[in-house]
C-alpha cells in the first residue's frame, strides 16, 4: 500500500539492528517509507526533536508525529496497517504475551551476552559471554519449537514479532562470529535456530535490509578502532 | 487452584501493577504469596523457568510472566470493560513508551540488594530486564547514606521525576481522563517515595508536586488503594534489607 510522499518517514542508520526491525514491519505490510540516514558522530536536529527523551535511533514519524522504541514502533506498524500485509502479532491474546515475553529476553537478556562476546577483553571472558550466548539461544530454539508449531517462523507461516526481535541481530551476529572464529548458530547446538536464520535472512522483506555482513565489518573497524 | 492465579510478593511494586489491573477489570483471582525467606515455590519454578520471578499470572495453568506483559495480557483477555490501554494506536504507542520508560529508568532506583548473594530470594527486586550490575550500582548510590555518588543519583532520579512530571502535564491521569497503563506502571513506586526521600534527604513533593497530586488521585481509586502499602510499612521493610 503506497503512502503520500512525506507521511511515513523513519529516521536511522543501516548498520543499526534496531532500525532494522521497524523497516522489516514496513516492508511487511508494503509501506512506502521515506528513510533518513544519520550522520555518523552527529545527530540532526530532527532527531534531537524526535526523541528528546533517549535521543536515539529509530525514530518513526508518521503524518510528522514521533513513535520511538524500536518494538514499540513494529506494534504501532502493525496496529496502524492491521488490515495490509500480514499480522505481526498473533490474536489471541495468550500468544501475544508469549511473543512479547520472548521480544523482551532477546534484548534485555540475550543481545547483552552477544554484545559481552564482542566487547570481552580477556579469553575468559570472551568464553563465558559465549557460553551465556549459546545458553540464552537453546532457550530460543525451545521457544521457537513453541512459538512456530512447526511452520517456518516464530510467527508461523509468516515473519512475526520475536522474528523481527531476533533476527534484526543476525547481522551483527555474523560479524561476532567472523571476528572471534565463534560460531553462534550452530546447527548441532540449535539446528531450527540455523534454519530459521537463513529463512529469514533471505526474505522478502529482510534481504534488501539486512546489512551485508563485509560492510558491517568494515563499518565495526572503522567505528572501534579494531 | 482458582482459575486465574496472581503468584506475588505484598512488597512487589511489579505484582502490585497486576493486582491493579485486575482490580480494575473485577477480576476474581487466587493470589498466592511467594515467601521470600523460604524456597521458591514449585510452582513458581515451573512457571517462569527462564526468571523464577514474581509476578506471574497463570490463567487456566498457562502462565503469563513480566509485570508489563501481564498487564497488556489483563486488557487484552478481558476486552468489554475497563480498557488500560486508549483505542487510538499512537496514544497506545506513546502510552507503551512511557511505560517502557518507568522500567528502564525508574526501576534502576528502586531498592536493590547490596550483593545478590547476601539475602535469598530477594530477587523480585531486582528488575529483570535491566543489566543488573548497573541497578545494583545505581541503586546502591541512592540508597547508601552520604557522598557524591548518593548526591548524583538523587539527582538523576529527580530528573526522571520531572521527565515523567512533564510528560504528565495537567491532565489528570498519563492516558487523559483515563486511569490506564502508565498510571499502573508508575504509581506502586509512589510508595517507595518516603523511602528514598528519608535514605537520600530530599522532598519529592517539592520537587515534583504535580506528581505527588497524581498519585494521590491514584489512591483515590479502589484498585490501587487495595494493592499497595502504606509508606510507612514499606519503609519498614526497606529498613530491614538496608539497615
Amino acid at each position: 500500500m503506497a503512502s503520500a510522499a512525506g507521511e511515513v518517514r523513519l529516521i536511522g542508520a543501516w548498520p543499526s539492528p534496531f532500525v532494522l526491525r521497524p523497516r522489516v514491519a514496513l516492508n511487511l505490510k508494503g509501506v512506502e517509507y521515506e528513510f533518513l540516514q544519520e550522520k555518523f558522530g552527529e545527530k540532526s536536529e530532527l532527531l534531537l526533536r524526535s526523541n528528546p527523551v533517549y535521543k536515539k535511533i529509530p525514530v518513526l514519524l508518521h503524518h510528522d508525529k514521533p513513535v520511538c522504541e524500536s518494538m514499540i514502533i513494529v506494534e504501532y506498524v502493525d496496529e496502524v496497517w492491521a488490515t495490509t500485509g500480514q499480522a505481526i502479532l498473533p490474536a489471541d491474546p495468550y500468544e501475544r504475551a508469549l511473543h512479547r515475553f520472548w521480544a523482551v529476553y532477546v534484548d534485555d537478556k540475550w543481545f547483552p551476552s552477544m554484545f559481552g562476546i564482542a566487547k570481552a577483553e580477556t579469553e575468559e571472558a570472551k568464553a563465558e559471554s559465549a557460553e551465556q550466548a549459546w545458553a540464552g539461544l537453546k532457550l530460543l530454539e525451545e521457544a521457537f519449537e513453541k512459538l512456530s508449531k512447526g511452520k517456518t517462523f516464530f510467527g508461523g507461516d509468516t515473519i512475526g514479532y520475536v522474528d523481527i526481535a531476533l533476527g534484526a541481530y543476525l547481522g551483527w551476529a555474523k560479524v561476532i562470529e567472523q571476528m572471534t572464529g565463534l560460531k553462534l548458530l550452530d546447527e548441532e547446538k540449535t539446528p531450527l535456530l540455523a534454519v530459521w536464520a537463513e529463512r529469514f535472512c533471505a526474505h522478502e522483506a529482510v534481504k534488501e535490509v539486512m546489512p551485508e555482513t563485509e560492510k558491517l565489518m568494515e563499518f565495526a573497524k572503522m567505528r572501534l578502532g579494531k | 487452584m482458582k482459575a486465574v492465579v496472581l503468584l506475588d510478593f505484598w512488597a512487589s511494586p511489579f505484582g502490585q501493577r497486576c493486582r491493579i489491573a485486575l482490580a480494575e477489570k473485577g477480576v476474581e483471582y487466587e493470589y498466592r504469596e511467594e515467601n521470600i525467606h523460604g524456597d521458591k515455590s514449585p510452582l513458581l519454578l515451573q512457571s517462569n523457568p527462564v526468571y523464577k520471578k514474581i509476578p506471574v499470572l497463570i490463567l487456566d495453568g498457562k502462565p503469563v510472566c513480566e509485570s508489563l506483559i501481564i498487564v497488556q495480557y489483563i486488557d487484552e483477555a478481558w476486552p468489554d470493560r475497563a480498557p488500560l490501554l486508549p483505542a487510538d494506536p499512537y496514544a497506545r504507542a506513546q502510552a507503551r513508551f512511557w511505560a517502557d520508560f518507568v522500567d528502564k529508568k525508574v526501576r534502576r532506583c528502586s531498592p536493590c540488594v547490596r550483593s545478590m548473594s547476601s539475602i535469598r530470594n530477594t530477587a523480585f527486586l531486582v528488575p529483570s530486564n535491566v543489566f543488573t550490575h548497573q541497578v545494583c550500582e545505581s541503586a546502591k548510590k541512592l540508597w547508601t547514606p552520604k557522598g557524591e555518588a548518593q548526591d548524583a543519583a538523587k539527582e538523576e532520579f529527580i530528573e526522571i521525576l520531572r521527565l515523567l512530571e512533564g510528560e504528565l502535564g495537567d491532565k489528570k491521569y498519563f492516558g487523559g481522563d483515563a486511569f490506564g497503563f502508565v498510571d499502573i506502571a508508575l504509581v506502586p513506586f509512589t510508595t517507595w517515595f518516603y523511602s528514598c526521600e528519608t535514605y537520600a534527604g530530599f522532598s519529592v513533593e517539592e520537587a515534583v508536586p504535580k506528581l505527588v497530586a497524581w498519585s494521590k488521585r491514584c489512591l483515590e481509586r479502589g484498585s490501587v488503594a487495595k494493592s499497595l502499602y502504606d509508606p510507612l510499612e514499606v519503609y519498614e521493610f526497606v529498613k530491614k534489607i538496608f539497615g
